[in-house]
């Protein structure tokens, strides 16, 4: 299974980013081989409308499963259900630190009402 | 003639000044449109009063995707600038209020897949306020963008003498789409650092787009130097200082034209339409200063 991590850097080490269409970088675990992969999100950083979107089809173009993040936008919530990746929201420390988080089940995943962070 | 009121800031009086002018130009015998392109927030209405004769729905296109030929392949989704389509193994999302319009997938797609269809963005409501040709949009609450909505209603304007187009504030496309072809624009501002920072911003615009502008100092008191010196300094003419005056404010407050509630509110307004007037007909011409 693929997962999904919002880092501010490009290592395991970094920072999880608390937003997802505009987070700096995507970071791709592979749970079948241990494998990170980086991706750089520079361009949803900067992009006028449709940041969430973009960074959606980012995350289901690796074909992960599921997202760990801080919080996402109703249209990025909408993209990632349709897309049926699992989200999983309040990701914090490291993206490693998520990772282990989310393994071991502290983290809660998104409903309709919660997934925007209360925006 | 085609003259826009625009502000950097919101707030300064550009509807004060346009339906006062409006309503001024049109007792003076002449023919006049006035024209709210502030469609997010429109509220000319609430002082010119017009009977409205036409309420239109305006559309903008955005693609249709025909899901038995798609097969999927994402070339819309990432040709696509603005983040309106999103490519997924069964499916392709479309995000309707990020579309532009452009119709770029619809050209692009390998399968030709994409059709057209509309979808209703706002209002366009056209009338007439006593002898003032009234013409105003009503953008939809949780649209993005105005542009289009903004460039229906400056169409559906009727021809005449004068054309009075009342912007949106700020220097934004919605600005740009307003003051388009205009033949002057009159930059409304106040006596504040807030004010001559926003005024900075919308004379920059203004000269970009290559149209001569002029500057209403609104709500002027003894308080106007640093105003005065910029425009001085930019060769900007001051067109007219409507005075700090409590009254006017609570003539807004009730819907009321001021030039018409209070008497000392006409000759500035009668001053201003004249030089406007004179300005648009040799532009270019000398500064002209005012001191209330």
């Amino acid at each position: 299974m693929k997962i999904a991590i919002t880092a501010q850097g490009n290592t395991p080490d970094s920072a999880v980013d608390p937003r997802f269409g505009r987070a700096a970088w995507l970071l791709i675990h592979d749970d079948s081989n241990d494998a990170w992969e980086c991706i750089d999100n520079a361009a949803g950083r900067d992009t006028a409308h449709g940041a969430g979107i973009q960074a959606a089809q980012k995350v289901a173009d690796q074909q992960a499963e599921t997202l760990l993040t801080g919080a996402i936008g109703p249209k990025a919530f909408a993209s990632l259900q349709a897309a049926k990746i699992r989200i999983f929201h309040g990701a914090k420390g490291t993206a490693l630190e998520a990772l282990e988080a989310f393994k071991a089940g502290q983290l809660k995943e998104a409903s309709e009402m919660d997934a925007t962070g209360g925006v | 003639m085609k003259i826009a009121i625009a502000s950097g800031k919101g707030g300064t009086g550009k509807t004060t000044v346009a339906t006062n002018l409006a309503q001024l130009a049109a007792s003076q015998g002449y023919q006049v449109a006035y024209i709210d392109c502030d469609v997010e927030a429109p509220n000319g209405h609430l002082f010119l009063r017009p009977d409205i004769t036409s309420d239109d729905t305006v559309h903008v296109t955005v693609p249709d995707i025909d899901p038995t030929r798609c097969n999927h392949c994402g070339v819309c989704a990432h040709f696509c600038q603005f983040n309106a389509l999103l490519c997924l193994p069964g499916e392709v999302l479309l995000f309707p209020e990020l579309c532009h319009s452009c119709g770029g997938c619809q050209l692009i797609c390998p399968q030709q897949c994409i059709s057209e269809r509309e979808r209703e963005i706002g209002q366009c409501q056209i009338g007439k306020a006593g002898q003032v040709d009234f013409v105003s949009g009503r953008l939809n609450i949780g649209e993005a963008k105005s542009p289009p909505l903004i460039h229906q209603v400056k169409k559906q304007a009727p021809e005449t003498d004068l054309m009075l187009i009342d912007a949106p504030p700020g220097t934004s496309c919605p600005v740009v789409e307003s003051l388009r072809d205009c033949d002057f624009v009159v930059l409304v501002t106040e006596p504040t650092p807030f004010g001559l920072h926003d005024l900075t911003l919308a004379a920059e615009m203004v000269q970009l787009l290559g149209i001569p502008c002029g500057v209403v100092i609104n709500r002027s008191a003894e308080n106007d130097e640093a105003t005065l010196a910029y425009c001085n300094s930019r060769r900007i003419p001051v067109l007219a200082c409507l005075p700090d005056n409590r009254k006017a404010a609570e003539a807004y407050s009730r819907g009321e034209l001021i030039a018409q509630s209070l008497p000392s509110f006409n000759q500035p307004f009668t001053t201003l339409l004249e030089r406007l007037l004179q300005q648009t007909k040799h532009t270019g011409s000398p500064q002209q200063r005012c001191h209330p």
